[in-house]
């Protein structure tokens, strides 16, 4: 991404993130919205269930009486053959997940916005990808958007990635950071989103004149195939994903076609490279300005894609690192963050390993400032291996005093 | 780039406020960013809200800690709580409050504006809701927003009569401060 | 009045995050008010409405009075207590600080 992009145009609104999402959505054209609200996610569907009332979204608003019951709406008409959309956050995606690894198995392309917030206890409403991390293994992709305008188009681009490789999106955003922010985006019409997205097409549907079965049972001399065809799915989805890149650049003038959209980077060939997720990156990169300013030579590496895994993408994008910080807001108690697992798995097999330092940070949204992020990369610049597993990772904004020992 | 820190207690607006600004901002003609500080929500508590405004994209997603300027919507809260804090000198502080800037007695190299942004929203709006004359006011003491513009995002937010009672509270408002 | 003590201040986070109650009681948001509850104490029937509405239970009874009064450090200034009075004997007035 450009840091210097030309003056907002005309055709941009300034509107908060959960308005732009809902109109993005709209443009899609759903058949069936289905969800039940929750901090930070509800002004997404709020604004639909708006739009339908309005008669301006020709969409059928399901109203439920949970997560659970939304996600199952979500199944029930994908099944049927309508392009569905839900959208939630932390404790619903969790009383969606059930539902959700249904929908993977069952092969249906649902796509949701996510409006990315932590899990309790202690209860928090703030962002940070606890929830995203914990659906990580269902079979649905994973996008992370930067800024309001990812966050539409990822979802646009979800539909159609989904839609033919039949697997269910959870396109995240950042609970308030993005989802609170007003800032300047374009707001795609139905008539653009129609050339880049056609009807829905699907293979099977669920029709009472021609009945099927769907998310039928499977013995065990089954199963096995059925989950396989989920991961052959995944790794399809990465060539339709770099195609569908680069349709949407073609309609839409956005460019999210580096590294066949799987990630974005900033200086990407610095000796110094941080990985993150999502909404963090935008502060990342003004200090990565800085450092770079006083003669530091640091990067940005930045997954917009989570699953499918950018697995080559990320060895070729680090390989030749002096090192790597990787700043998360997730870590899998009892190890590590698992993005920094994930990326050290990804790296063993790849011709260079550098050492790779991880930072808990931003967890339900604390603030992460320039000189937490700049703290970073100094600490990064000194990673060298073999590290301990206690030298692996750090919580550079822990408040040790807050803690019952002091932090001793 | 331009950052802005508006203090208020829950329920004055300052969100809105914070909108109006980015909003008229983009009206103008550049690239603009408003968004609370995250905390909970409860009337009458005391809230920040943040805009910018650049030439360029706007990346930074931290809270402004070094603001440039400073809205502070009720003084009551000047008791409790630091406005200045990490104001930059060359920087502009706009106080609601009917006092002279001197009476205020804030910790500040910087620049202090004072208006009584509550009575002109009661004389437009018969309410005390300031924040289209603070809008007004931060415009007319910084220069960095136009008339027109924040005619065109207020007309947009509130339509019919309300809309051109906040208005004419953010053009008093102006023409009080400019003067 | 003073603004509390914050209960959030010098706080350590104790196995499960357990937390000690009444911080409602320390956190007087008082300080909050922009409009003030005044009460014609002619007008009062002491009906009590004002207490059975009022989100911070800082509408009283006047000990040894037959008319409600309010407590400032708590009242938040909402006016929920003007609205529901049924003689109209609050005025919500604004508090300069």
């Amino acid at each position: 991404m450009a840091k210097a992009e030309q003056n907002p145009s005309e055709e941009q609104k300034v509107m908060k993130g959960t308005s732009a999402v809902a109109r993005g959505v709209m443009a899609a054209n759903p058949d069936v919205v289905s969800a039940y609200p929750i901090t930070p996610q509800t002004g997404v569907v709020e604004k639909l269930s708006d739009l339908v009332a309005d008669g301006e979204l020709d969409s059928e608003f399901i109203k439920v009486d949970s997560e659970f019951n939304a996600a199952s709406t979500c199944i029930g008409a994908s099944a049927a053959g309508a392009r569905a959309f839900s959208a939630t956050s932390s404790q619903g995606l969790k009383l969606m997940s059930e539902p959700l690894f249904t929908a993977a198995g069952m092969r249906l392309p649902i796509v949701m916005a996510v409006a990315n917030r932590s899990l309790s206890a202690p209860l928090s409403i703030w962002a940070d990808h606890t929830d995203a991390f914990a659906e990580r293994d269902g079979g649905m992709m994973q996008f992370h958007a930067e800024d309001v305008q990812e966050a539409i188009d990822h979802v646009l681009m979800g539909f159609r990635v989904a839609e033919q490789v039949n697997l269910p999106v959870l396109s995240n955003f950042d609970g308030f950071i993005l989802t609170h922010v007003q800032e300047p985006a374009d707001i795609p019409t139905e008539e653009e989103v129609s050339e880049f997205l056609p009807p829905r097409d699907p293979e099977y549907t669920l029709d009472p004149s021609d009945p099927k079965t769907m998310g039928a049972f499977a013995r065990p001399e089954h199963w096995t195939e059925a989950r396989y065809e989920i991961q052959r799915a995944m790794e399809e989805s990465k060539d339709v994903w770099a195609k569908t890149v680069e349709e949407f650049k073609e309609i839409f003038g956005r460019d999210y076609t580096e590294y066949n959209g799987m990630l974005d980077t900033y200086h990407g060939d610095a000796d110094y490279r941080l990985v993150a997720l999502g909404s963090m990156c935008g502060t990342i990169r003004k200090v990565i300005d800085e450092y770079r300013a006083e003669g530091v030579d640091v990067g940005l590496i930045r997954p917009r894609v989570h699953r499918p895994f950018p697995t080559e993408e990320l060895r070729e994008a680090l390989g030749d690192a002096e090192a790597v910080g990787v700043l998360t807001k997730e870590m899998s108690p009892g190890y590590e963050s698992a993005l920094a697992g994930e990326i050290k798995g990804t790296l063993y097999h790849a011709e260079n390993q550098p050492p790779i330092k991880s930072f808990v940070v931003g967890m339900a949204g604390r603030d992460i400032t320039a000189s937490d992020i700049g703290a970073m990369i100094e600490e990064t610049m000194e990673a060298s291996a073999p590290m301990a597993f206690d030298e692996q990772e750090s919580w550079p904004q822990l408040r040790e005093e807050l803690l019952a020992d002091g932090g001793d | 780039m331009d950052e802005i820190r508006i203090h208020g207690r829950g329920g004055q607006g300052s969100v809105t406020l914070a909108q109006l600004l980015a909003q008229a901002a983009h009206e103008e003609g550049t690239w603009a960013q408003a968004f609370p500080a995250f905390g909970v929500e409860r009337r009458g508590a005391p809230v920040e809200a943040f805009a910018r405004f650049d030439d360029e994209k706007i990346t930074d997603r931290s809270q402004v800690d070094e603001p440039d300027y400073v809205i502070v919507q009720d003084t009551s809260l000047l008791e409790y709580v630091d406005v200045t804090e990490g104001l930059s000198e060359d920087g502009l502080v706009l106080v609601n409050t009917g006092a002279d800037p001197e009476e205020l007695d804030l910790e500040t190299d910087a620049e202090v504006v004072t208006v009584d942004a509550t009575d002109i929203a009661l004389e437009h709006l018969g309410r005390p809701i300031m924040n289209t004359a603070l809008l007004g006011a931060f415009a007319g003491a910084t220069g960095l927003l136009g008339q027109d513009s924040m005619e065109a995002v207020i007309t947009r937010k509130f339509s019919g009569e309300i809309g051109e009672q906040n208005v004419a509270a953010t053009n008093d408002a102006y023409t009080e401060v400019s003067a | 009045m003073s603004e509390s003590e914050d209960p959030y201040e010098n706080l350590t986070i104790t196995t499960g995050a357990v937390v000690e109650p009444n911080t409602s009681r320390v956190n007087k948001t008082g300080s909050w008010r922009q409009f003030k509850p005044v009460i014609n104490v002619d007008a009062c029937i002491a009906c009590g409405q004002c207490d059975t509405y009022c989100p911070d239970q800082a509408a009283k009874p006047v000990e040894g009075e037959d008319y409600y009064g309010f407590d400032l450090d708590y009242c938040k200034g909402c006016g929920i207590c003007e609205e529901v009075c049924p003689t109209d004997a609050i005025d919500m007035i604004r508090e300069e600080k």
